[in-house]
């Protein structure tokens, strides 16, 4: 299907082009970065009348889930202000390069490492693994501040750390928590960036949007745009659109995952899509259910009951839906073609999980919504009114609407999904039929918990 | 050709959301639960009523101050500690409720939940047959659409 060069449009192309709108936005984003840290280790100990709760668990990942990511795909990554100090100190400068350096001086203007990132460790799994610590601990992360508090600083402090020591941003390629998921749900947007013709590419002289000019900075995500074919990677930092000699970058609005058209057959992003879809139906019968029993056991780290919820979280990750899934795929010939059929068909898990994340949230952002307003005028849970709205009553909101949204989205998701086994299903020529009933039969389970 | 399947499996959509199902008929009677409330959970955690029950929770709270509010009938009532706070209602309004403490009691109070249920949970069952419903169709639509456009 076709696509509409959004970059075109003069208006768009200079606004993105232009350093200023981005750094405002930056700007404004690491301002209420760091006061989320310091309401979460001085303010209130109560996690709903404390910022740092409020406007990250609840504002922004509604933000998040509900529209940037399926509508923006790495949108967020194009304003997140977590790499912003890192990169300033490697880059030894705030906004653009100086146009009287040398090539090599505006890699290494900061005088640190730039050391490249271990080849080895040149996939997901890292985020993966930090994604699932994360996750582990969610119950205690997502109700106290100063935990909210330590781990915002831990991955500030993460990623100054990695850009001292290595190129690019490798905190966000290959560290990051939350980019490793929003980079397998970007796949779904209908936005991305691209570039415009190939030959352009292969004749250009340098690869300034690999390496950077008095433009701009070579990809800070370590792509070079010419082989983008998907928007896993690609961070939306619009360097590339600044670099190009040849105006051969585009932004462009085409149709809701087209990327997963071509899948993926890479593991790491295959258990990306399990751990995403299983810590969603986990979320679901924890935070949303009424059993007592497996809060209790997810709020008290370091009891012997949370080292089972722990055990069985990871099982449910690591072992039963993957080897269900592997269930459904199985057809022996030899492990690489089963490896294969088992990556390309965990594509057909990404919308799903997608739609299970949007039901999971929109239940837990509507209920708790109204505790924004009262975080607004008071963030520090120290009494303020500074707009006053301090004491405005708790309420959840569109209570009737929740349910039928919910379904829409969660069977919405289903279809989506079929759709995309169905493809990838002609990918590695076998039938999708075992893979949608996999996942009719989650969708049935997550109904069960939300419903 | 491809409208009308289209038609069809949506009309047959729009039945499985909205037909009406039977209704188990049950005489209203009168249905008394103690609740007990303590950081972070209700027992018992799911109540079970049919349509037209007069329903009284006597809510008691056995460690700090905790809340009762039910989604959907946005009723509440408030305990203190070691008292009981008593709610009663009509419960003429079907389906499935998440039930909920209101009052902030601890850090995991946002996710102090409980389940109401009056009569069947509808719509959880309209729900998978949407589901299920989507799924048949989608073949017959998809490889439809896959002719058509080949």
């Amino acid at each position: 299907m076709s696509r509409i060069e959004l970059t075109r449009n003069l208006f768009i192309k200079k606004l993105l082009q232009s350093r200023y709108p981005q750094l405002t936005v930056f700007i404004i984003m690491l301002a209420g970065y760091i006061f989320a840290i310091l309401a979460g280790l001085l303010g209130t100990p109560v996690g709903s009348h404390n910022f740092s709760i409020v406007f990250v668990w609840i504002t922004w990942w509604a933000i998040l889930i509900l529209a940037a990511v399926p509508f923006f795909g790495r949108g967020w990554c194009a304003v997140c202000p977590i790499p912003l100090p890192g990169e300033w100190l490697q880059r030894g400068a705030i906004l653009r390069p100086e146009r009287t350096l040398s090539e090599a001086k505006w890699k290494s203007k900061g005088g640190w490492l730039n050391l490249r990132w271990p080849k080895f460790l040149r996939n997901i799994w890292l985020q993966n693994i930090s994604f699932l610590l994360l996750a582990l601990f969610s119950s205690v992360l997502l109700t106290t501040p100063n935990v909210t508090g330590i781990v915002l600083a831990a991955m500030l402090f993460m990623a100054i750390g990695s850009s001292v020591i290595f190129e690019r941003r490798s905190f966000c390629r290959y560290l990051c928590p939350i980019g490793g998921f929003i980079g397998l749900y970007s796949q779904t947007a209908p936005v991305e960036l691209r570039i415009k013709d190939k030959q352009i590419c292969v004749t250009c002289d340098g690869k300034p949007c690999y390496n950077g000019n008095e433009n701009g900075y070579g990809c800070p995500w370590d792509v070079f745009p010419a082989g983008l074919t998907k928007n896993t990677y690609c961070g939306l930092c619009m360097e590339c659109l600044r670099t190009c000699p040849s105006d051969n970058i585009a932004i462009n609005l085409r149709p809701f995952a087209s990327d997963l058209e071509k899948p993926s057959t890479r593991l790491d992003e295959a258990f990306k899509a399990f751990i995403m879809l299983g810590s969603a139906m986990i979320y679901a019968a924890v935070l949303l259910g009424p059993w007592g029993t497996l809060k209790d056991a997810a709020y008290h780290v370091g009891t012997n009951s949370w080292f089972i919820y722990a055990a069985v979280f990871l099982g449910i990750i690591f072992i039963l839906l993957p080897s269900l899934f592997a269930l459904c795929t199985f057809r022996f010939q030899n492990f690489n073609s089963f490896k294969k059929r088992f990556t390309t068909l965990s594509t057909s898990l990404i919308p799903l999980g997608l739609m299970f994340w949007v039901a999971f949230s929109l239940s837990f952002v509507l209920t708790n919504a109204t505790y924004i307003l009262a975080s607004f005028s008071d963030p520090l849970g120290l009494g303020w009114n500074l707009f006053g709205t301090a004491n405005v009553a708790w309420q959840p909101l569109l209570t009737s609407m929740l349910a039928p949204a919910q379904t829409l989205a969660l069977v919405g998701g289903l279809i989506w999904s079929a759709r995309t086994a169905q493809n990838a299903a002609r990918e590695a020529k076998t039938s999708p039929i075992p893979v949608i009933l996999y996942c009719l039969i989650a969708t049935i389970i997550m109904l069960w918990l939300l419903l | 050709m491809r409208f009308i399947l289209f038609l069809l499996f949506a009309g047959a959509g729009l039945i499985v959301a909205f037909a009406p199902l039977p209704v188990r008929l049950a005489a209203p009677q009168a249905r008394t639960f103690q609740l007990d409330a303590h950081q972070f959970a209700y027992s018992p955690s799911e109540l079970y009523v049919n349509p037209g029950d007069t329903v009284t929770i006597q809510l008691v709270s056995t460690d700090v101050v905790h809340g009762l509010y039910i989604d959907g009938y946005d009723i509440s009532v408030e305990a203190d500690p070691g008292q009981t706070s008593t709610l009663t209602f009509l419960a003429n309004k079907p389906g499935s409720f998440r039930f909920r403490c209101n009052v902030t009691c601890g850090a995991m109070h946002p996710f102090m939940i409980g389940k109401l249920t009056v009569g069947e949970n509808d719509w959880l069952y309209r729900s998978v047959g949407l589901a299920t419903l989507g799924i048949i169709g989608f073949f017959p639509l998809s490889s439809f659409l896959k002719r058509s456009t080949s």
